[in-house]
């Protein structure tokens, strides 16, 4: 197998990589002088692609391999590659799903505890030597600083990562409740709504767990935000493109929305001005969502499993199409 | 709110010391002098209450019930002396290290806490510290404010928090809250307490140092009493390991917090949560440079809803000790 040339779009991670080096040729498009005249040197070599959920595949490196049989993804969103377009090509892709679930849903329940119990904001307290015997709040912009045990916790998207989240606020004695394309009979002890205004309406915190498509693109607008109101706070560990992100911070601005803990950005690594500046109700995350040493491997060994298994003509372990 | 020399009257409490109401019962409010936050709305409603930092002294001859308030002030013997018609303190606190027990009890004063006012509210608060801690949520918060994303990447890998070995120190009610919440995390919960509670699915081991034998955490929410004084020392912290992640969110005094920073800053201990020091308000300096540790101000039981449970607990101990009825939360030593 060492024959076989798997494209590389980035630097994703080494561990990833020294194992790809190890049964494939490994060709990286981003140490190329000239990446099309690179890609047009060995479109006929190459049989796959390796890449993130933030660069997927673009119809441009598409369209760019001929022989492309196989997109392997570190990652378990699909939303940077035409599934559709893959299919019709007869393109196997695969994802990193289950792997990555819990250390999501721990950031998920972490973000939603740092906000609510100020985390950040009173490290940072602590460390710039403020702290005096007798002095209980932390300053003058205690907004919003409530209990988390015990509220109601709305989750958009109730699939894998939305059920993990679910299971841990559950430990919290938290009120469930969920919007999802249709309702989940295995889930009946969580209440179900057709639409996310009535969830985020009787929601205290509202998840955003789903997947990225477009019907699911800005799913929580100003609407939605203004359902979840001055005391609500909004998690995101699934794509900034599933929150309008200038509605975001403009509630967040004016007081609409209560605080909100964000893991992910319509325009990463870029993180808008006045989220910076709004450092007691924003806790922020950079898409670390699976960022941990046992899960990060984990993924890799999907990614490379999945590689081995379809030139060895076996099925693909985690197949999205 | 600066602390006062002590030739000028310390600062009045906010909502207190009238002579209000005669047939109202009386309660003395003992208190740091530099503490002067708002006490609980409904106290004044059905007792008279007196602040004893500014009251007459002949106001303490004939008190009967005196309740701690904001961060607990001593209760020494040569406090108790001042008050021959004592028979209550309230705390409201759920930590008593700060009383004499035995001297009370030898004395007939019973001794009441916070009761499980605080339980919900410290145990998520140290599953917070714990998320913080192995995932970095303080510190990568810092470095996407400092504008470091766009500049030097992806933040380091953190560690994962579901499946880890968690080890509570302390099986009380803000123990068993941290183990529910833990345990859906799939955490592996064990414990060490005074007595074994076979009621409980969790393994149990004797000693501290066993029971970090077989962690990956510590969570320290035991009592502070003489046998838990630095229970958490320089041997415990080797055993955890050089992964070991400790929290800490009983009493400053929980853990050697010397020998806390030295491990921290040889990189012999994988990080630290701490709520509480045993020098409050000091923190170790040292500790502010290092992105594995997270620091917080004693502030794990200042949300709305705990505070007003904890004035439930407060009121229902003192009505219940005027009328004689069974106390509420009475510290049974």
């Amino acid at each position: 197998m060492e024959s076989i040339a798997v494209l590389m779009t980035k630097p994703i991670y080494s561990y990833l990589q020294a194992e790809l080096e190890k049964r494939f040729k490994v060709l990286k498009l981003w140490e190329a002088q000239d990446g099309s005249r690179f890609l047009e040197d060995h479109n006929q070599i190459i049989r796959a692609v390796v890449s993130d959920g933030g660069t997927g595949l673009s119809p441009e490196l598409m369209a760019a391999l001929p022989k492309l049989e196989i997109v392997s993804s570190f990652s378990v969103g699909m939303d940077k590659i035409d599934l559709g377009k893959c299919k019709e090509k007869g393109i196997r892709v695969s994802n990193t799903p289950d792997v990555l679930t819990d250390d999501v849903a721990d950031l998920a329940i972490g973000l939603t505890l740092a906000v609510l119990r100020k985390l950040p904001a009173s490290d940072r307290y602590v460390r710039s030597g403020m702290w005096k015997k007798g002095e209980f709040k932390l300053g003058t912009k205690m907004l919003l600083y409530f209990q988390f045990s015990g509220k109601s916790v709305g989750i958009v998207g109730l699939g894998r990562i939305g059920q993990a989240i679910a299971t841990r606020a559950e430990g919290f004695g938290c009120k469930i409740s969920y919007h999802s394309r249709t309702p989940k009979p295995e889930s009946s002890n969580y209440t179900y709504y057709p639409s996310v205004v009535d969830l985020a309406a009787h929601s205290d915190i509202l998840v955003v767990a789903c997947a990225l498509t477009n019907e699911t693109r800005h799913i929580i607008n100003r609407e939605v935000i203004d359902a979840l109101g001055p005391r609500g706070v909004l998690v995101n560990i699934a794509r900034g493109a599933t929150v309008d992100e200038p509605e975001l911070v403009s509630a967040l601005v004016e007081g609409r929305l209560g605080g909100a803990g964000l893991d992910v950005f319509e325009n990463e690594p870029n993180v808008p001005e006045q989220l910076i500046e709004l450092d007691e109700k924003v806790v922020l995350a950079p898409h670390a969502g699976s960022g941990t040493e046992e899960t990060r491997k984990g993924m890799a060994d999907l990614v490379v499993g999945n590689l081995v298994a379809h030139f060895e003509g076996k099925e693909l372990l985690t197949p999205v199409v | 709110m600066a602390v006062t020399g002590t030739n000028q009257s310390p600062p009045a409490l906010s909502a207190t010391a009238h002579d209000g109401d005669d047939s109202l019962p009386v309660v003395l409010i003992h208190r740091f002098p530099t503490f002067t936050g708002s006490l609980f709305p409904s106290l004044p409603t059905h007792f008279r209450l007196l602040d004893l930092l500014t009251t007459d002294a002949s106001n303490l001859q004939s008190a009967s019930a005196i309740l701690c308030v904001g961060p607990p002030p001593p209760v020494t013997p040569e406090f108790l002396d001042r008050f021959p018609s004592l028979k209550i303190v309230v705390c409201s606190s759920v930590g008593v290290d700060h009383v004499d027990l035995p001297e009370c009890r030898q004395r007939g004063i019973v001794v009441t806490n916070a009761g499980s006012a605080f339980a919900e509210d410290v145990a998520d608060y140290a599953v917070a510290l714990l998320i913080d801690v192995l995932r970095r949520v303080s510190a990568a918060d810092r470095y996407v404010r400092a504008g470091s994303w766009p500049v030097k990447g992806d933040y380091p890998l953190g560690s994962k928090v579901s499946g880890k070995r968690v080890g509570i120190l302390g099986l009380g009610r803000i123990g068993s809250a941290i183990a529910t919440r833990l345990a859906a995390f799939g955490c592996q919960i064990r414990y060490s307490s005074r007595k074994e509670k076979p009621s409980l699915p969790f393994p149990f081991y004797k000693t501290a140092l066993d029971l970090a034998a077989n962690s990956d955490v510590l969570i320290a929410c035991c009592a502070l009493t003489d046998e838990t004084f630095h229970v958490i020392n320089g041997e415990v912290m080797t055993v955890l390991g050089k992964q070991g992640v400790i929290i800490n969110v009983g009493r400053g005094s929980l853990v050697d917090e010397k020998e806390l920073v030295e491990f921290l800053l040889r990189g012999d201990l994988g990080g630290a949560g701490l709520d509480v020091f045993e020098d409050e308000p000091h923190v170790p300096k040292e500790l502010f440079a290092l992105d594995n540790v997270v620091l917080s101000p004693h502030s794990a039981v200042v949300t709305p809803e705990s505070i007003g449970t904890l004035q439930d607990v407060v009121i229902g101990n003192l009505k219940a000790f005027f009328a004689g009825q069974p106390l509420i939360s009475p510290v049974i030593d």
